[in-house]
């Protein structure tokens, strides 16, 4: 599949920075989706709001970009209307793990088949670089002039202790792993999550003396920690997460029954 | 099965089941709360037996989210809730209303603000279902009073928001969903189906006729439509532009306010009527009985809420020199019609507001209409 066959030419050129990650996940997707030869006419796209939420509105199929927080939801009720449907949501760390995050575990819990592209950028881009549940500990951001002085999620561990089918966490500088998980998300029957530690070079590098995309691709190198390793050096993944890293790999595998329509 | 017709005897809440099962909804999603929840409990037992989806969400919120997927999906959708939910459900109510989604919304009104009066009685959200969300939209809102009404405006409330891609809330409350009552199902039922586009809709997936109202492209069949919140174009894109966000608002008004003829229904007992009451809801009940007490006492009732049904109020009124309002309210729907008479009327108008969980007597309304002589 050729990249505007998926892609809505008309709508191009896109609206992201430079230096921003979601040109990555969209190509990774972009592979990952022809790779498959998944129908086009057969797969609804889900957002919510955000910048991550944007990339359904390029994407040539049908596609609902909904309100702040509530993909997740919505992606149920088209899922259990019409179960024939593939169901494929893009969302950001603001609406997965703040005004979303009851949204996200019960989705997760319930295990409805769909998969879930979470761009985690750790900072609200759209509007200007507020502080998210993502944003790391200490890390300036507009609301946090300061230092930011919570601790942050860590999504990939909260899909996986809420029951998800199928949980990965990479970062864009892991295109191969990235686009292979997506696979496996796609092909998953039941809730599927995939986190994708992405640059802002924008609204959160700027803030962090990473104004320089190069630069922040360097400290997603830094932070990011494959999950082999840290297990194997035993650390506790809270504790990774305060010092502002994150592990990365496919953290579960199941096959519980997805949630279906009682007939 | 759906209930065949003939007489049945149920509670308020289950006959709105079974006009729900009847006009066809296939799917359900909510939360539950008193006094909706036997909306909730009724379908969780039916909608299994129609091949059809029951799905109790997290909040109010992922309940009116699901309804919107369910309806773009192709099905046709409702959730149930009372005025605490039906708070949380304004910004989808919104959303629904500017993408063009069809969908229903049972409000069974307790007494407010607030957590207020869980059990009791109240139609504190007249104004709500229409002004709850941001920004300027359309809702059809229809008042049922009476078991037969919550299956009849159940049927209607679907055929209503399927015909004109809006969404549609029936205002019911604690005591209409309650009380139990015979109610009968017509022979003939009218079943509307919305209008579908089954073309590959790439670039005009929200071109509208002369109705306003576009066909609806499903998802799943091709159409590789856009959906969004956001202004746009009739290629469902978002956009910016000052025109077209100006069209988008005045036709999204406009496909209500041209079909309000379909739309707005009234009950008038004794027309020309000296002294004319206004009820609706459970209100209705009292207002009832004091009209059959006295020979120059009329009874509107309205069964449409939103749009108001201001023509045919118009002429239900005409003829009278008192109007007294009777809602449980402080006047919601009270300035409505205060509005239409200051307008064009000469009638002396009056509330009578009872705010207190439950219904007014008879005899409170009488004596509040002798007290004003």
């Amino acid at each position: 599949m050729e990249f505007f066959d998926l892609f809505r030419e008309d709508r191009w050129p896109h609206m992201f920075c430079p230096g921003c990650g979601i040109g990555t996940v969209m190509n990774c997707f972009h592979r990952a989706f022809s790779e498959m030869n998944m129908d086009q006419d057969r797969t609804v796209f889900v957002s919510g709001i955000g910048c991550s939420s944007r990339v359904i509105g390029y994407i040539r199929a049908d596609s609902i970009h909904t309100t702040h927080g509530r993909a997740l939801a919505v992606a149920t009720g088209i899922k259990l209307a019409n179960p024939d449907l593939n169901v494929i949501v893009f969302s950001g760390d603001g609406d997965i793990g703040a005004i979303g995050g009851n949204h996200f575990i019960n989705a997760a819990r319930r295990n409805v088949d769909m998969s879930v592209f979470c761009i985690n950028n750790y900072i609200y881009g759209m509007t200007g670089g507020q502080a998210s549940t993502t944003t790391p500990y200490k890390s300036y951001s507009s609301t946090t002039p300061y230092g930011n002085r919570e601790y942050p999620f860590d999504l990939a561990e909260l899909a996986v202790v809420s029951g998800a089918n199928f949980v990965a966490r990479w970062t864009v500088r892991n295109v191969k792993e990235l686009t292979a998980s997506m696979m496996k998300a796609m092909q998953k029957k039941g809730f599927s999550f995939v986190e994708v530690a992405s640059p802002c070079p924008t609204s959160f590098g700027r803030r962090n003396r990473m104004a320089d995309p190069k630069q922040m691709f360097e400290w997603l190198k830094i932070i990011s920690v494959r999950r082999e390793k840290s297990q194997a050096w035993g650390l506790d993944q809270l504790d990774l997460n305060v010092e502002g890293r994150v592990s990365i790999g496919e953290f579960v595998e199941r096959n519980r029954p997805p949630y279906g329509m009682i007939a | 099965m759906k209930l065949p017709p003939g007489t049945h005897f149920m509670q308020g809440n289950e006959a709105c089941v079974e006009g729900a099962i009847s006009a066809g909804a296939r799917f359900f999603a909510g939360y539950p709360i008193t006094p909706s929840t036997e909306i909730a409990e009724g379908l969780a037992l039916r909608m299994p037996e129609e091949g059809g989806v029951f799905l109790q969400m997290e909040d109010e919120i992922a309940s009116i989210s699901a309804v919107i997927g369910a309806s773009w999906a192709g099905a046709k959708a409702l959730t149930a809730t009372s005025g605490p939910g039906f708070s949380l459900m304004q910004e989808s109510i919104g959303y629904a209303a500017m993408t063009e989604t069809p969908l229903v919304i049972v409000d069974a009104m307790r007494g407010g603000p607030s957590t207020g009066l869980p059990t009791m009685v109240g139609q504190g959200d007249v104004m709500q279902a229409k002004y709850g969300s941001h920004g300027d939209y359309p809702t059809i809102a229809l008042a049922s009073c009476s078991v037969q009404d919550m299956f009849d405006l159940t049927v209607r409330a679907f055929n209503l928001s399927e015909r004109y891609r809006v969404p549609t809330i029936l205002l019911s409350d604690a005591e209409v969903g309650h009380m139990r009552g015979k109610f009968v199902v017509p022979e003939r039922l009218e079943v509307v189906e919305r209008l579908v586009r089954t073309d590959k809709v790439w670039h005009d997936g929200f071109a509208y006729d002369e109705s306003l109202v576009p066909r609806m492209p499903i998802f799943g069949r091709g159409a590789r439509v856009h959906v969004t919140g956001l202004s746009h174009d009739i290629a469902g894109y978002p956009t910016s532009d000052k025109e077209v966000h100006e069209e988008l608002v005045h036709r999204l008004q406009d496909k209500i306010s041209i079909h309000c003829e379909d739309i707005c229904s009234i009950e008038v007992q004794r027309p020309g009527a000296r002294r004319m009451l206004i009820a609706y809801g459970s209100s209705n009940f009292s207002a009832w009985e004091v009209m059959r007490a006295h020979e120059d006492v009329g009874l509107v009732t309205l069964k449409t809420i939103w749009p108001f049904p201001e023509e045919l109020l118009r002429r239900a009124i005409s003829g009278s020199h008192e109007v007294i309002m009777v809602e449980m309210n402080l006047g919601q729907m009270f300035r409505e019609v205060e509005r239409l008479v200051c307008r064009e009327g000469s009638q002396r108008l009056r509330l009578f507001s009872a705010v207190g969980g439950e219904v007014p007597t008879p005899r409170e309304i009488e004596h509040f209409m002798g007290a004003g002589g």
